[in-house]
């Protein structure tokens, strides 16, 4: 649990009425006389909170309390761009009459979200196998309904097939995938996601591949609808509110975070998590010297939306594995340059051993 | 993406004898592990200077410097913040799960 006090002025990042003042974490060794701020996991174990607080089949909500903002940054820019999901990246079009082009339908179908765990699957390295490649059929025309009314003007009605969905896809397995998906086929995660519009006489005739990527290369292979933070807003009192303004002081602030008492007119913080920071509070003379602004520098309110098979609350935890392999992977290389530093070294001592053995 | 481990990180010439100062070269990675690292190396007394930097925007290289204190080695801080780095992502991933299982949280639908 977090046992440090909100009221740390530490730990506030100060919102003033023109700027913000003290953004930046000093909690560095040799910057606190007496105070020891160097790296101890056993500390950090003890100070951090991670508490989720809401969670739906979309999104996921949670604190994140304890930490830098380097490392909250590192994990809400993985979230971004680099946990890995399954999007269509190549497409063949052997027939497209429709009034939409080729290059922009494509584009188009390749933004569709894909129920497809990408654990499942394997990257592209060049050769498609049914390890690494999905394929979808598009294969729609336009007719006229036959029994329309004369006067009857709703495309729905007068045609068949007038709007191209993402319900059109259908998955073609190849080799093992029949039986290796057959708990839960790959389909598009939303059915009525717009493709085209056709008219009668028109017709597409499409071959999809979906392979698995990160949001870095194409935002279309993103996770997420939004990953993002914000900095607990808190609210200090620092003499207590003239009862005649206790609603005028409520007024200045989102509804909800301030809290009067009907009889004494007693003024507190509800809940400071629904303030927006207008600062609405500091334009007033009167409120002068009564309350002070803040945001709390190593408390981030995390949010995620899903817009991928990931259920919502999965993807943190997917993005974390992402930061441990990257850190995994530096380190073995940062051991190698250490390993290759001592080689050298050993063989410099040796060179001036024998050098010294010479001038004997 | 999958870049041989072998040249990922590089040594920037330049450094000083035993590598008590020295610039790395972090070849594919980005402002997410430069930023995190250089808060660690930080944290660590021993170093007495760490900055990093993206020299261009469309290159997928960081370059981190770091400088020690009494001639220690600057690869040593480098693979101790990498594994206190790991240590942090276990210690957060843990209470995260441990939260989830609690299930003591506000659950709703949307749309």
């Amino acid at each position: 649990m977090a046992t440090r006090s909100l009221n740390d002025p530490r730990r506030q990042v100060k919102v003033g009425t023109e700027r913000v003042y003290d953004v930046a974490n000093t909690e560095f060794p040799g910057n606190y006389p007496g105070e020891d701020h160097s790296w101890n996991l056993k500390k950090f174990r003890k100070d951090l909170k991670v508490e989720i607080q809401r969670l739906s089949r979309r999104s996921v909500e949670f604190d994140l309390v304890g930490v830098d903002a380097s490392i909250a940054n590192a994990f809400r820019r993985i979230l971004i761009a680099e946990v890995p999901t399954i999007a269509i990246e190549h497409v063949y079009v052997w027939n497209n009459t429709s009034v939409i082009h080729d290059e922009v339908l494509a584009q188009r179908l390749g933004l569709v979200p894909l129920d497809v765990d990408p654990s499942q699957m394997e990257y592209h390295n060049g050769v498609a196998t049914d390890r690494n490649t999905l394929v979808f059929r598009l294969q729609v025309a336009c007719e006229r309904r036959k029994g329309a009314a004369r006067e009857e003007t709703d495309p729905e009605k007068l045609y068949k097939n007038s709007n191209v969905l993402a319900k059109h896809l259908t998955w073609v397995p190849q080799g093992e995938q029949e039986s290796f998906f057959a708990d839960h086929p790959p389909k598009p995660t939303n059915d009525n996601i717009l493709l085209a519009k056709l008219r009668p006489g028109q017709e597409i005739e499409i071959e999809l591949h979906a392979i698995k990527g990160q949001g870095n290369e194409h935002a279309k292979w993103s996770p997420v609808g939004t990953a993002s933070y914000r900095l607990l807003p808190n609210i200090q009192i620092h003499r207590p509110i003239p009862p005649p303004l206790a609603e005028k002081f409520q007024k200045c602030f989102s509804p909800g975070v301030i809290s009067v008492d009907p009889t004494t007119k007693e003024v507190k913080v509800a809940d400071p998590r629904r303030e927006t920071m207008s600062r609405e509070v500091l334009r007033h003379p009167e409120f002068e010297g009564m309350v002070s602004l803040s945001r709390i520098r190593d408390f981030f309110l995390f949010k995620i939306e899903t817009e991928s098979a990931y259920p919502p609350e999965r993807l943190f935890t997917e993005a974390v594995t992402v930061f441990r392999d990257k850190v995994k992977r530096l380190k073995v290389a940062a051991q190698a340059l250490a390993v290759e530093a001592a080689q050298a070294r050993e063989g410099e001592a040796d060179a001036d051993a024998d050098a010294a053995m010479e001038t004997d | 993406m999958a870049a041989t481990d072998a040249a990922k990180i590089t040594i920037m010439k330049g450094y000083e004898e035993g590598y008590t100062a020295a610039t790395f070269a972090l070849h594919d990675e980005t402002h997410t592990i430069g930023n995190a690292l250089r808060w660690m190396l930080m944290k660590n007394p021993k170093v007495e200077f760490c900055g990093y930097s993206a020299p261009h925007p469309s290159e997928p290289v960081i370059h981190l410097r770091i400088q020690m204190y009494d001639n220690a080695s600057a690869i040593t801080a480098l693979t101790d913040a990498l594994e206190n780095l790991d240590q942090l992502a276990i210690a957060v991933n843990d209470q995260y799960r441990t939260s989830l299982r609690r299930g003591a949280f506000e659950r709703f639908e949307e749309e």
